[in-house]
Formats: structure tokens, sequence, C-alpha cells
């Protein structure tokens, strides 16, 4: 019952975000970028769905933008820190011993660091640019996916099957490939859900405080932090993006509680 | 006990020697001449010379990079380029802020998250659990920057109950230093609320999963104590281990709620000089952040074997 | 005098409305006890549950009536039902190992019951509690009452727990599987506590069990259910002699009796034969010394022969499963050697001896890779037949699938399949390949009793197509008496004794054997009147 609802709830979010995004990517209703001083800080009508900022721009059409945005530096940040995570977890859990150990205190160092500030650290060598951010992003999550790999190819290393893939006379290799990382790959998966909502938010709050994607590109984040003069005159400015992240975090939530759900019969509901 | 203390310190060691190279490796990749950077590029030759020497950057890298450590063990981190200060005296001045927020914040958020959780998994698919965790989950998704900015629209901008701007220090006027921090402690509160609980839930439902949970009640052990008394310890334990990280988290992500507040705190500090270039203030709260971030989860560690007897300390 | 009745229960899951008890009634007397009996699924937990009013989330009581001590249970609030809880009806559980709080210390968990139901001053109650642990047979009473539950062994965890549930003195004491956990020594001395308990106090004994062994030495009556319904009840001896229902008859015929005769292939030159062998594992390492290693096989000498079967028997830490592991060379050994027809294989890989031994485990859950389908699963081995066109692969899957009893199954996942079913996959993929030697660790103890038979009667029939030799591990030494030609028991990592089977059965030799053997729950109908006619 309750899974259904999340998934209905959380699915019925993420199409919304996605749709949006897609067709930000062709069409808005007005140029995002166009500054119109005569249309500064209109309310919410029936010609600007969601108002105008100061600058007159159209919220509505730089929202969408900013939703494609922020789906391009989430997804592409999840894929690569699940990529190198992936490749350095799964060979730090096979070839175990001193390598192992180095890589492990290399890594538990990094986590060391809370992971926005390791962001922010990234940040400042290469920029704050797009580019820049999902490298500081990728670099500050990957640690937390080598957690999990390696964690997680230890755990089946010592499961019977792979034993008996031994015993049938499989190479180590073959039984890492065919029989570990198979089942690794659903702790992932739960895994790079979550950190799509965490890049997400780390993503606005880099734009936020001004150490993400510059203006006048828009990004939800840097959207709120433009709304903070405005705040008392023109509070659609501030709940408009803000909103946005919300229910976009709520969806993916929502989706990762289900896909957790499913994938721990033990957690499953009713 | 002494001798799990030794080693568990002795574990940070490497930890820390890596976090101090990362640090210092940092503005040394920065592209282009540090000092340039730091100046601009209108210095004179004469001005950036005296910087490169104070900084240590006309020697070789191991040498600069044993000074620097040699020099931070003795409490020394450097002077801001901006102001002169020394580093380390303005950062403890501004982590204080930081620090009551971040901590009452946490007290707060555990002390309704756990029970909060517990009744949840006590009643798990009911009515109540399903707003405890619907609740939980949307809290959890509002952005703490953006609740921020809510709660002083309402609070600030349109009741007018409390101030939307300032900050007095607690030495000074301790009522009104509340009004000024009791936002941002709330805002950080209701954020991990969502974490917590969530946590707190699934450990409880785990141990109530148990037989030993079966067998209190088998003994005619009323409800609540078996919820007090054999559920919370054990449930608790994880909740605690996430209690660390959550606190680093905070810590690293405070900047943010400072903006929004606008407090002088360590996140405040940081961005500040990470604008200014201000790179000796920049690498000082970078390496403070890790090491409290480090000392916390230490002493969240040594806490652990009061809630699971299991964990040994000999 | 009857202390509990039940009449009429049913029990549904609350959602799915699924029968899970229907129909049950049966009664307890005073004194008495009564032996519940039933396979996995039976419903005899869910049952038991109810007495208690304590069934698990998710089942509701739909129907019945209980009357437990003069008390209608239907009429009890919450309250008074906790005041029944303890000095009335007591439990004990099967896992030793999650049935006792890690967190409180063994003296405050069992003095929680006494606080809740009697007035009593501290020290009287704590009097009480070191009596009874000294009563379990605790070596150290006032010690073991300050320490935590984590300290001490499952038998041990499993006598606190029967302390803590006998300190209230309860009429009715529900032993659910009690057990089913420990290795048979155990098992044994835990059972005669509980039953000298119960017969101290005057306290009548529900024993919830898989094992018709038990039965026949420790209760007077019993109760027979299959998938929630009561398929047959009556005395000890008339169920175990003289069962009525077909399915009571299959119980009792899937008691392990003694093969007809022994095979003994004797004399011919041995397949694999092991001397001297040890194997130790490395003590921790920690970050500035080492943990003092410990030797789990310490010098071992055995032959085996083409076709014969070797059981190796011994109680938990005995060191046979790791010496099943090292002679199939899956784990490093510290010293002996290992010969396979005649060439030394300890130290050099021997692809010869990696395709011609196989391993069936004791948990088809988790031998069965999650992700691969059944017929995937049992082609696996033919990877490495070389020259092995794949319709012909094809072919021996089916072929082999049709053998264990599971034709067609071949696109299944494992997950869809019973615990039986997952143990003749493992079979078959063992088994596929032709292996020359097969180590069976336990294959059977995590099966219920009527798939054990089954399972062990194909293992014999396969044996005696395929003509592999077999070593069977086990703790179980029903199970090791029916498929054995010969027999070594081990201790603490050495053979203390060995020899064809029925000499080391009718005649053993080291007192550990004879220990073993005294404890073995089988059939012992002679040992069971006695019992009952002095009780």
């Amino acid at each position: 019952m309750r899974i259904r609802a999340n998934t209905a709830i959380g699915g019925a979010l993420m199409a919304l975000l996605l749709g949006a995004a897609l067709t930000g990517a062709f069409w808005t209703p007005f140029d995002p970028l166009r500054i119109n001083l005569r249309a500064r800080l209109q309310a919410p009508s029936s010609l600007h769905w969601l108002g105008t900022d100061e600058f007159g721009r159209d919220v509505l059409s730089r929202i969408m933008v900013g939703a494609g945005a922020s789906v391009v530096i989430a997804l592409v940040t999840v894929l690569l820190a699940v990529a190198a995570g992936m490749v350095v977890g799964c060979t730090a859990g096979y070839i175990r011993g001193w390598a192992d150990r180095i890589i492990m205190a290399v890594n538990d160092a990094l986590l060391a660091f809370p992971g926005i500030l390791l962001a922010l650290a990234v940040m400042i060598v290469v920029g704050t640019n797009k580019v820049g951010l999902i490298l500081a992003l990728g670099l500050a999550y990957i640690p937390s996916v080598v957690r999990v790999v390696r964690g997680t190819v230890l755990s089946i290393r010592e499961k019977e099957y792979v034993e008996a893939s031994r015993v049938i006379g499989n190479s180590e290799a073959y039984s890492m490939i065919r029989h570990v990382m198979p089942n690794a790959i659903a702790p992932v998966a739960v895994l790079a859900t979550s950190m799509f909502g965490w890049v997400l938010l780390a993503e606005s709050a880099l734009s936020f405080l001004g150490l993400g994607v510059p203006p006048p590109a828009p990004t939800w984040g840097n959207m709120l932090a433009a709304s903070r003069p405005f705040m008392e005159t023109a509070a659609w400015l501030s709940i408009a993006p803000g909103l946005c992240i919300a229910l976009t975090l709520l969806g993916i939530n929502l989706l990762g509680d289900s896909l957790r759900d499913r994938l721990d019969p033990r957690m499953a509901h009713g | 006990m002494l001798g799990y203390l030794a080693r568990r310190l002795a574990m940070t060691v490497p930890t820390l020697l890596l976090v101090a190279i990362g640090v210092f490796a940092l503005v040394r990749l920065i592209p282009g001449d540090p000092v340039q950077v730091m100046l601009g590029d209108a210095a004179d030759p004469a001005q950036a010379a005296q910087l490169r020497a104070q900084l240590g950057l006309d020697q070789p890298i191991p040498v600069q990079f044993m000074h620097w450590i040699a020099k931070l063990a003795t409490g020394d981190f450097g002077h801001s380029i901006t102001n002169n200060l020394a580093v380390l005296p303005l950062i403890i001045d501004r982590f204080q802020v930081s620090a009551v927020i971040v901590l009452v914040a946490v007290a707060a958020a555990a002390s309704i998250a756990v029970p909060a959780g517990l009744v949840a998994a006590w009643r798990q698919n009911s009515l109540l659990d399903l707003s405890v965790v619907g609740g939980a989950t949307l809290l959890l998704s509002i952005p703490s920057f953006w609740l921020g900015l809510l709660l002083l629209l309402l609070f600030g901008l349109k009741l007018k109950w409390l101030p939307v701007i300032g900050y007095v220090p607690f030495t000074e006027n301790f009522w009104q230093a509340a009004t000024f921090i009791v936002l941002p402690i709330v805002t950080l509160t209701m954020v991990e609320i969502g974490v917590l609980t969530r946590m707190a839930r699934a450990a409880s439902i785990e141990v109530l999963r148990l037989e030993y949970v079966t067998h209190a009640r088998a003994k005619g052990v009323p409800e609540w104590r078996v919820l007090a008394r054999h559920v919370l310890p054990n449930a608790f334990a994880p909740t605690w281990t996430l209690i660390g990280l959550v606190l680093g988290h905070l810590l690293g992500g405070i900047a943010v709620i400072e903006t929004v507040f606008t407090l002088p705190g360590l996140g405040r500090l940081l961005v500040d000089s990470i604008f200014a270039r201000d790179y000796p203030v920049v690498q000082g709260c970078l390496l403070f952040t890790a090491v409290i971030y480090v000392v916390v989860n230490l002493i969240v560690d040594l806490c652990y074997p009061l809630f699971d007897p299991r964990v040994t300390v000999a | 005098m009857t202390l509990l009745s039940v009449e009429n229960l049913r029990i549904e899951a609350s959602a799915s409305k699924a029968v899970v008890v229907e129909d049950i009634s049966f009664a307890v007397d005073r004194g008495e006890f009564l032996a519940v009996v039933g396979e996995s699924g039976s419903g005899k937990t869910a049952a038991a549950r109810a007495v208690l009013g304590l069934l698990p989330p998710g089942l509701r009581k739909a129907g019945g009536r209980i009357v437990l001590d003069g008390v209608d249970l239907a009429n009890v609030s919450a309250r008074q039902m906790r005041a029944l809880r303890g000095p009335v009806v007591g439990m004990v559980f099967q896992e030793p190992m999650v049935s006792l709080n890690p967190a409180i210390s063994v003296g405050a968990q069992m003095a929680e019951g006494l606080g809740l139901h009697e007035r009593l001053g501290k020290r009287e109650i704590k009097r009480r509690c070191l009596d009874m642990l000294a009563r379990v047979q605790i070596r150290d009473p006032e010690r073991t009452f300050d320490a935590y539950p984590h300290e001490f062994s499952g038998g041990m965890r499993q006598r606190i727990m029967l302390a803590s549930v006998m300190l209230l003195k309860p009429k009715l004491l529900i032993a659910d599987e009690p057990t089913t956990a420990l290795d048979t020594l155990t098992q044994r001395e835990v059972l005669d506590l509980m039953v000298g308990l119960a017969r101290d106090h005057g306290t009548s004994v529900m024993l919830i069990t898989h094992n018709l062994g038990l039965v026949s030495r420790y209760a007077q009556r019993a109760l027979v259910l299959r998938q929630g319904k009561m398929v047959e009840t009556g005395t000890s001896q008339q169920i175990l002699f003289s069962p009525r229902e077909a399915y009571t008859k299959r119980l009792v015929e899937a008691l392990p009796r003694r093969g007809a005769t022994t095979k003994a292939r004797q004399g011919g030159e041995p397949l694999v034969s092991v001397r001297g062998l040890k194997v130790g594992f490395a003590g921790r390492q920690r970050l500035f010394r080492r943990d003092t290693g410990v030797s789990a096989v310490n010098g071992v000498d055995l032959e085996i022969a083409a076709g014969e079967t070797v059981a190796v028997v011994g109680g938990s830490g005995s060191g046979k499963t790791t010496l099943g592991r090292a002679m199939l060379r899956l784990i490093p050994t510290s010293g002996g050697e290992i010969r396979f027809r005649g060439r030394d294989v300890t130290a050099t890989f021997d692809r010869d001896f990696r395709l011609a031994s196989q391993l069936v485990f004791q948990d088809p859950y988790s031998s069965l890779d999650p992700r691969m389908r059944v017929g995937e699963i049992v082609a696996e081995p033919l990877r490495h037949v070389t020259n092995l066109a794949t319709s012909e692969r094809d072919r021996r899957v089916e072929a082999m699938l049709d053998e264990v009893g599971l034709a067609g199954l071949g696109k299944r996942w494992p997950h869809e399949l019973s615990g039986g079913q997952r143990q003749r996959i493992a079979i078959a993929r063992a088994i596929v390949r032709q292996p020359a030697f097969v180590v069976a660790d336990e294959p059977v103890s995590a099966l219920d009793m009527t798939i054990q038979a089954q399972v062990l009667k194909l293992l014999e029939r396969l044996q005696a197509q395929y003509g592999f030799a077999c070593l069977f591990i086990s703790h179980d030494l029903a199970a090791v008496e029916q498929v054995a030609d010969r027999v070594v028991v081990m201790q603490d990592g050495k053979i203390v004794e060995r020899g064809l089977r029925d000499d080391v059965f009718d005649h053993p030799q080291h007192e550990y054997t004879k220990a073993l053997l005294a404890a073995a729950p089988a059939l012992d109908f002679a040992g069971a009147a006695a019992e009952r006619a002095s009780g």
C-alpha cells in the first residue's frame, strides 16, 4: 500500500522535473536571460505565471532552464562518482591486502571532510563553473561510493555461492564479474538514488553561496540567493525556486524508499 | 580502556596527516602563482616577494610542508592576508557561534527524533507511523537555506517577532543573543529531525523484530517498559553513530545557514575568505573543520560502548 | 486436570486473510509434557504464540477459544494478560543468540520478571537468581549475574534463558525448538535440565519441535501439525509405533535408519588421502601485534577410496568443516599433504583435482547466486568441460535437472523454489560434471525432516549411479548412520576415533564418541520407555 503511494508520488514528481527540464531545453515561455526593466518584480499573473525577477526576467522560464541545469549536473555527477567509486571500491575489495589498506586510508581521510566542504575545496582549485561544479561534487561523493562498494564486495565474496564458483574451477576474476558484481549492483543503485538528491541539494547550496554556476545562467540555488533582498516585496522569488528544490528532493527520497523496499524485502510493508 | 583510547587516537593520525597534506596541496594546486592570485594583477614586485617570503613559498615544497606542519603544531595557523589577524584566534572566535547553533540543533533534533522514530516503529504501518514517516521525509526534502528564508520571512518580516539581521554575542546580552540564533537553530533542528527520525525508526524496527523483545513481553513486561528498557538502548546505538556524522555534516554546511541569517560564524568566514582569496584563512578553516569532525567522531566512538556492551573497550 | 485447552483455534494473516492455523484443538494437563510436531509452515509456532497472546505482527487470532489455568483468554484485558505471562505461562525461544537482550546484564534480565510479578527485596531477588543459575549448572553464578549475554556460548545462553523463565515457576512452559540451534551434546544437556526443572516445579511443558526423536525421549503425548491443520494426536508411543495418518507415517519413516549393508570397497587405491594435515588460522593483525592464532585442524590422516562415503562427525568447533574445505584446497593448509590419485596436490594447483572435486553446502539459501536462473547455475560447471557443444551442454543440464527431480524448472529463479528444491539444485550443480570426489558439508541439516530423507536418498542414488567418493560432514548422527560406510569422529581438530560405521555405532571406544551417541535424539525406544516409567 505504502510502496505504491511512494512510487506513484515520487515517480510523478520526478516525471514533472524531467518534463520541465526537457521542455526547458527546447522551449520556454520567455527568454530566461532577456532583461526587461519595465517588467521588474511583477507578481504572478496570467502572463508571467510565476512572476518576474528584479531584471524583469520571467521566473517560470528561468525555473525550467534551472531544472535542466540541476538535472544535468546531478546526473553527470552521480554517474561520475558511481563509475569511479565502483572501479576503486571493487579494486580495493578484490585485491585486499596492503593496497586495500592504503586506498581505504585515503578514502577515510576524504570522508573526514563533510562532502560539501570537500566540494568547496575542489571548487577553489577548479573554479566556479559548471564543469568545475561537476568535478568538485563528483570527487566529493566518490569516497561514499567506494566505502559502500568495497563493503558490499567484501561481504559478497564471503557468500557461499562465490565459494561454489571457486569450487567449480572458475578464476577469481571470473567469479568477481559473474557473481560478485551483479549482486553488488542493488546497494549501489539505492546509494545512487539518494546521492542524486544530495548532489542536487549541494549544488543549489553552493550556487546559493555564489560558489556554483555563476549568474546570469539560472539555477535554483542562485535564483534563491538573488531573491534575498526582495524577500519582503517579492516573496514569490524566494518561494518558487525553493519549492522546486524541495519537491524534487521529496520525489527522489520517495523513489529511493520504494527502491530500498523492493531490494530489501525485510523492510517491505504490508 | 586506556589501550583502546590510545589505539583509537593512533587511528586518527594517518587521517589527520592526509587531511593536512590535502589542505596544503590545495593552495599549490590553484592554477597560476598563488601570490599573484592573492594580490591581484596590480601587485608591485617588492610586495609580492615579501608575501612570498612570508608564506615561505620561495622554499622547496617538502620544506614548506614541514615548516607549515611544525607551525601548526604550535598553534600558529598563519595570518590573514586581508587584515593580518592571526588565523587561529579568528577561527576559534567564529567557531563559537557555529558550535552553539549546531550543538543545540542536534541535541534538540535527537531528543525529538528518537522518541518519534521509536513510537512510529512500535506502531509500524499505522496511521501514526505513516504520518511520522511522511513528516520526516518531507522535512528531509526541504533545503535548510530555503526553510531558513521562509522562517525569516514569516517571523522576521511579516510577524516582526524576531530580528532579521545581526548578531550579539552571548557574553554581552543573553536574551538579545538568543533572539538572533533561535531561528537558525529551529531551521537546522527541523532539517535534522528528518534524517534522525528515519534512522531511529529503521533501527527500532530491526530491534522490535528480535526475539528478546518477545522474550521481554513473554515475561509480562508492560509495553512502555519494553520500549524504554529493551528497544531504546539497542536502537539508539546506530542512531548515535549517525549523530556524529550529522554534526560534521552540519558543520560543513553551516555556511548556508549563516548566510541566510547573516551570522558571523565559521562557515561564513570560510566563504568570505574564498571570495577574498585569503588562502591562509581558507586553509585554516578547512583544517579546523576536519579536525573538529575527526574529534567529534572520536568522541562518538568512545561513547559507543556505553550503549552497546558487545563493543569491548578492553 | 486440564491446565490449557485450545479449541478450534484459527489464525490468519491480517492483510491477506491467508489461513496460518485452522481449527486446531488440544489440551495440556497439569504436569504433562506435550510435543507439538511439525515441519516448517505447519503453524506450530503461531499456535504456541497465540497461547501467550503474542502473535507476530501481521498475524491475528481469527477464531477459537483458549482457556489457560481456568481463564478464557478472550475475556482478559492487556493488563491481566501481562499478569499471566511469566507466573502462569513462560516461553523459551529457539535462537539463543538473539533471545537475550545484548544491552542488559544477565542478572538484570532475570531480575526483571521477578520484580514485576512478586514483591521481593533486592537481596532476595538476587539470591533467587543465583540459586537458579546454579540449578541450571552455570559454573560461576556470581560472575554470570553481572556479565552480559554476548560473553556466553549458545548452550550457556539457552541455560540462562531457561533459568530466567523458570525463576517465575510458570505452570506452563512453552519451549519453541529450544535446542535446534545447539549441537548434539549441548542439546541433550539443555533438554535434560529443562525436564528436570519442570518436574521439580510441576510445570507442564509444550515442546514445539520438528524432531520426532525428541518426542520419544521427552513427551507423553504428541500432536502432529501440517500446513496449519491437525494431522494426528495421541500418546508418544502410539504416534511413533502405530501412526494412523499417512503423513505421520511418512514423518516416522523419514527418521534416518541404518542403510542396508556397508558397501565398503576396502583395499582399493585411495582416491584422496591426507597425511598429517594441519590448518591454522592466523590471529587478527592488530596495529602493533598479531593475536595468537588457533589451529582448527591439527594433524589429520584420512583416506577415501572411490565410491565410498566417509562421514566426519563432531560438535561445533571440532574442525570438521575446516577439514572439508582444506581437502578441497579452498583454504590454505599449514602442514601435511593432500594426495589425489597418488599425486601431491597440496601446494601446486592441480586442474584435474579442481575439476574432479565438488562441494555441497549446508545452506541452500546462500549457496545459490540469487541473480542466476536454475539452468544457468547447473550449467556453470560445464564451462570447464572442453569441446562441449551448446546443444550437448543444454541436454546434460536438462538430464541432470530431471535426475534430481526438477525437470522443467531450468528457467526459474532460486528464490521461487523451496529449501529442498534449492538443495537439489546445489546437488545437481555438484554432480553435473561427474566429479570423482564430493564433500557434502551438513547437506541436510537446514531442511525439514521429510525433505532430509528425500535428499539423503537422492545423494545415495546419485552416488550409486556415478560412483563418486563422498566426504559427508555432519553433526547429525542419525543422518550419518544412514549414509556412511566409514565414520571418523573429530574433536578439537583431531580424529579421536575411526572405523566402519557399524563398529563405531555399536562399539564406540572413545569417551567423546560415546557421549555423542548417547546424546543423539534418535528413536531410542527402550530408553524412552524406561524414562517414562520412572517419571
